[in-house]
């Protein structure tokens, strides 16, 4: 219990650090979003529309970098993000609440998958050296070698445009209206099939090879064998003896990959026109809004240190070793 | 004090690789533990004692092979068993049952992320399925307070205890299901010597008790001489000298029992000077011709580097064979 809380107080001192670096970095950078904002109406604003816009985002010039700061800190706690300029005056809150559950489902799903499948083939590769798994190996090797982008666009070249078998953009059908019922939904997975085994493709070696060879190290452990020498069954052996010991690392990986789903998905979103959290990133980039972008870095923070703490917590949970009693 | 043959090794023969590449690490072994006995095996690092284990229980792992021979296991009142063929289910209900091992690394025996409980009891689990887990739980209890660990220590950790606890939850896991043999590799070597004494003595305490037989590897020969009733040495994976503990102490006739005699300090009985044995064993690659001591032996003369000694009587009407052609 200690430990948890000794954890949790580290992960919040990291966190407020993390949002202060937030705060500050556009206040860093040259150009305001107003000044961003008024180039984007070409000018065509008058003074007081400027000054209740530089109010809007905080930036007022009489006001100190301390003020702002306790602002910012008393509108994140309301869960105010402020405007975004590309959906100007929608608020940055809800804009990123509308994209991140594509993100979420699309690659949180996969990487599920590939974290199981990687892992589970793993195991039986690094057990069984020598079967028809090895051949698979480096086959997933050079798939996961490939440059991303590449990969979804031959995915996308041959399965949507040469065979038709899969659209090539979107979430879903733009002639639907998004709502949990089946027509959507099954139009979602449709549209999820290519960027889904895209990911997958890409990710599972990683666990395939990082699982086998933990596998075979602990393999040669002196408890595997006495574990056998017990007569206990095989299946006993392989996972409660070898592959108990040996997903270890694995599963602080898989932790710390929870937390890059948000941020690591850009590139699948921008090959795919996915409607996800990457694609919103790269048009608040492109668009110079940086209420958006704070936005989305501070979603990517958070997630970020959340799978942290979730890796340390699972660790502790697996590995009597770590944890610290008494 | 000794019975019948309760496992009977013949001609056994281990090589490391397979090939050119491959290597003897045992020739020819032929060996057998008595119902109740305490066999001590003894030898140089590299002599293949450890694999003779290995090997006997089948655990060998690749490059590993053996190559020829035969081990057979004698039920009390039913046909013998040979091990060598068993198939993989017969062979996981033999290990254990009637065959037990206590390895070397007492450090490294125990998985760390197991409960000793769930070790203790995983192994009645397998082989006894009719067990349920209140008993099992008794029973694990119960092996605890034998080896002389309060029945509290089972919720722990292998990392909470000391090397010779853990040693001492091997001895305990190794008797769970009452074996006819235990086979300990060099259980002692990585302990203390006062640990040492201690787990000896519990060991002793505990064959009386429950008269199983033991096959004790080591390279610890004083230790032998107390401990065990006979002792067979090894030497370059052959075994070279075979006898009662007190007739190699009193009269080794292998010149490198003899070395190895004194090589240890006695524990009790008069002071013996320490010689050592020159030289160092053999590397498995490059076996010298002949009797593989013949480079290190002080009393080596014309045929040791030419033939083979094979293992026989020195002089007849004596349980004790030595492989030497001083004695042929």
């Amino acid at each position: 219990m200690k430990y948890v809380l000794q954890r949790l107080a580290f992960y919040a001192v990291t966190a407020w650090a993390a949002i202060t670096i937030n705060f500050l970095i556009p206040r860093l950078m040259p150009g305001d979003p107003v000044e961003a904002l008024m180039s984007r109406y070409q000018g065509q604003l008058d003074t007081t529309a400027i000054a209740s816009l530089k109010a809007l985002f905080g930036l007022d010039e009489n006001k100190s970098l301390w003020a702002q700061y306790t602002d910012y800190w008393a509108h994140l706690l309301d869960g105010d993000l402020g405007l975004s300029f590309t959906f100007f005056p929608t608020p940055v809150g809800e804009v990123i609440s509308q994209a991140l559950p594509w993100t979420l489902a699309l690659v949180g799903i996969t990487t599920l998958i590939s974290f199981l499948l990687g892992t589970g083939i793993g195991v039986y590769s690094g057990w069984r050296r020598g079967s028809w798994l090895d051949g698979l190996l480096p086959v997933t090797t050079f798939i996961s070698s490939v440059p991303y982008f590449w990969l979804g666009l031959i995915a996308i070249a041959v399965f949507a445009v040469k065979w038709p078998l899969f659209p090539f953009e979107g979430g879903y059908d733009n002639s639907l209206v998004p709502a949990f019922d089946w027509p959507f939904i099954s139009s979602a997975l449709y549209h999820g099939v290519l960027p889904g085994v895209t990911i997958v493709l890409s990710a599972v070696a990683g666990w395939i090879l990082g699982m086998r060879n933990m596998m075979v190290t602990v393999s040669s452990e002196d408890y595997v064998m006495v574990a056998q020498a017990k007569g206990l069954s095989e299946r006993r052996v392989m996972f409660a003896y070898a592959a108990r010991n040996a997903v270890l690392p694995n599963i602080s990986a898989f932790a710390l990959s929870l937390g890059f789903i948000v941020s690591g998905t850009l590139l699948v979103e921008m090959v795919f026109n996915y409607p996800g959290i990457g694609f919103q990133l790269l048009q608040a980039v492109g668009a110079k809004d940086y209420p958006l972008m704070q936005g989305v870095f501070l979603i990517i923070t958070l997630s970020v240190l959340a799978a942290n703490l979730l890796a340390d917590m699972a660790y502790a949970l697996l590995d009597p070793r770590t944890r610290k009693e008494a | 004090m000794t019975g019948e043959p309760i496992l009977t090794i013949s001609g056994l023969n281990v090589d490391y690789g397979t090939g050119t590449s491959g290597v003897h690490a045992l020739r020819d072994i032929d060996l057998t533990l008595h119902r109740g006995e305490v066999l001590g095996l003894a030898g140089e690092s590299g002599s293949g004692k450890s694999t003779l284990a290995y090997a006997v229980t089948r655990l060998l792992s690749p490059p590993g092979v053996i190559t020829g021979g035969d081990v057979r296991y004698h039920r009390p009142g039913a046909e013998p068993v040979d091990i060598l063929s068993l198939t993989p289910d017969e062979l996981r209900a033999f290990r254990w049952q009637e065959l037990s091992i206590v390895f070397q690394g007492a450090m490294n025996s125990l998985n760390p992320v197991h409960t000793v409980h769930s070790q203790l009891t995983d192994v009645l689990r397998a082989h006894r399925p009719g067990m349920r887990k209140a008993e099992r739980t008794a029973r694990a209890e119960e092996l605890l307070n034998l080896v002389g660990i309060s029945a509290d220590r089972l919720a722990a950790y292998p990392h909470q205890l000391s090397g010779g606890m853990r040693q001492r939850v091997m001895i305990a896991m190794a008797l769970a299901l009452e074996p006819e043999i235990v086979i300990m590799d060099e259980p002692t070597t990585a302990l203390d010597v006062v640990m040492q004494r201690q787990i000896l003595r519990k060991l002793v305490e505990l064959r009386e008790r429950l008269s199983f037989s033991v096959v004790f590897i080591t390279h610890d020969i004083s230790l032998l001489i107390e401990f065990s009733d006979r002792i067979a040495i090894m030497y370059g994976g052959r075994i070279v000298e075979q006898a009662g503990a007190a007739e190699i102490y009193a009269d080794p006739r292998h010149p490198y029992s003899d070395g190895l005699l004194h090589s240890f300090p006695a524990l009790h009985g008069p002071r013996r000077e320490l010689t050592g044995i020159p030289g160092s064993p053999p590397h498995l690659s490059a076996m010298p011709a002949g009797c593989a001591f013949h480079p290190r032996c002080g009393k080596a003369f014309e045929p040791c580097s030419q033939r083979v000694p094979v293992l026989a009587a020195p002089d007849a009407g004596q349980g004790r064979e030595v492989a030497c052609w001083l004695h042929h």
